[in-house]
């Protein structure tokens, strides 16, 4: 359950911008969150409920783009969607992939209400 | 690649890199684009900057509870401490358990207790250095908090991570906890000595683990035995001195 740590790095970032720009609450925060990463959506959302009480997305609507997985196989070039970090290339079988998307894992953008 | 996110080549699907801009002047929307993790990997890496700037081999630990990473541990710095200067930093929940058995080798230790938590973070392993001092050219073994999912996801500012399965686990471990396996350098499988007594595939564990991470390291040993610690040592000679040739260059 590292989700709630993921979850109090979001309010971090978001607490930080906050106190640069000077408001004090965000409407809504835009997250990208990779297929590949190691974030269970369900401990995420019971995380996020907890993690942003009292802070400035205590009540921002949070939108999360999930990012489809891609790799390029290093052996035969070709590109592909994948599952699993143990999916073989439909081209020519080979493990050795350079995953392209998939990982990512970051805040995109706040709005903040004046 | 896109130059201002990183983000793929063809299949890039267009989105905007604007700064921040007003709407009809009621809200404001600031383009942030930080890694959620960002503030981990920042200590990370000034963690990763000091082991440089000191010498330090350090390796980070990591798989499900009771695979021997402790015991891995007891024996390597029992066979090895005239060798090399080691230091340790236990991860565990509760107890100081396992730094008492690392103290009891004559190894400097420290403990952290990361209470309701399921991980090490860099910023802990910041403070637990500042306690420890380890010495110039020791090696530092990070035993993290035994779990094979969350601590994937934590960058320690390690070398090397090395991922520790048994054979009184599953051969398809890698493939249901692929996360840990791909981040990982090497893969010890341990416990080999209890091999004839379980129901456990060897070659389809290791096959597996080269499915998710075709560039993984593999090591089979077993503590109790004693069969193939010379290949764990020799990779440990070798990181070191490959480690410290980097660092002087």
């Amino acid at each position: 359950m590292h989700e709630l740590s993921l979850v109090m790095g979001i309010v971090d970032i978001a607490e930080k911008e906050a106190t640069k720009a000077g408001l004090t609450k965000v409407e809504e925060i835009e997250v990208d969150i990779g297929k590949l990463t190691t974030v269970e959506m369900g401990a995420f959302d019971f995380a996020w409920k907890q993690g942003v009480r009292d802070s400035v997305l205590a009540d921002a609507v949070i939108k999360i783009n999930r990012i489809d997985a891609k790799a390029k196989c290093l052996e035969c070039s070709a590109q592909f969607e994948l599952q699993q970090f143990f999916d073989a290339c439909p081209q020519c079988g080979s493990h050795f992939l350079d995953i392209i998307n998939g990982r990512e894992f970051r805040v995109k953008t706040l709005t903040f209400a004046d | 690649m896109c130059g201002v996110c990183g983000c793929g080549t063809e299949s890039h699907e267009h989105h905007e890199h604007g700064h921040t801009h007003n709407h009809s002047g009621s809200k404001k929307i600031i383009e942030v684009e930080k890694d959620i993790l960002y503030e981990n990997n920042l200590l990370a890496e000034r963690n990763r900057g000091y082991f440089n700037a000191k010498n330090i081999l350090c390796l980070n630990l990591v798989s499900s509870p009771g695979s021997g990473k402790t015991t891995l541990l007891e024996r390597t710095l029992t066979d090895l401490k005239d060798k090399y200067p080691f230091v340790v930093i236990e991860g565990d929940q509760q107890t100081t358990n396992d730094a008492d058995r690392i103290h009891a080798t004559g190894t400097k230790v420290t403990q952290i207790n990361t209470g309701k938590g399921c991980h090490l973070d860099a910023h802990m392993i910041l403070h637990a250095l500042q306690g420890l001092k380890p010495a110039e050219n020791s090696i530092l073994f990070i035993e993290n908090v035994g779990n094979l999912v969350c601590p994937a996801m934590f960058d320690l500012g390690e070398g090397e991570r090395v991922v520790v399965m048994s054979v009184t686990e599953g051969d398809d471990k890698p493939l249901k906890y692929p996360d840990m396996f791909h981040t990982s350098h090497l893969c010890i499988i341990n416990k080999t000595d209890l091999l004839p007594y379980v129901k456990f595939d060897l070659d389809k564990a290791i096959e597996n683990a080269k499915k998710v991470n075709p560039n993984l390291e593999i090591i089979t040993l077993s503590c109790t035995s004693g069969e193939g610690m010379t290949k764990w040592y020799d990779w440990l000679k070798e990181k070191s001195y490959a480690y410290n040739e980097a660092v002087m260059s």
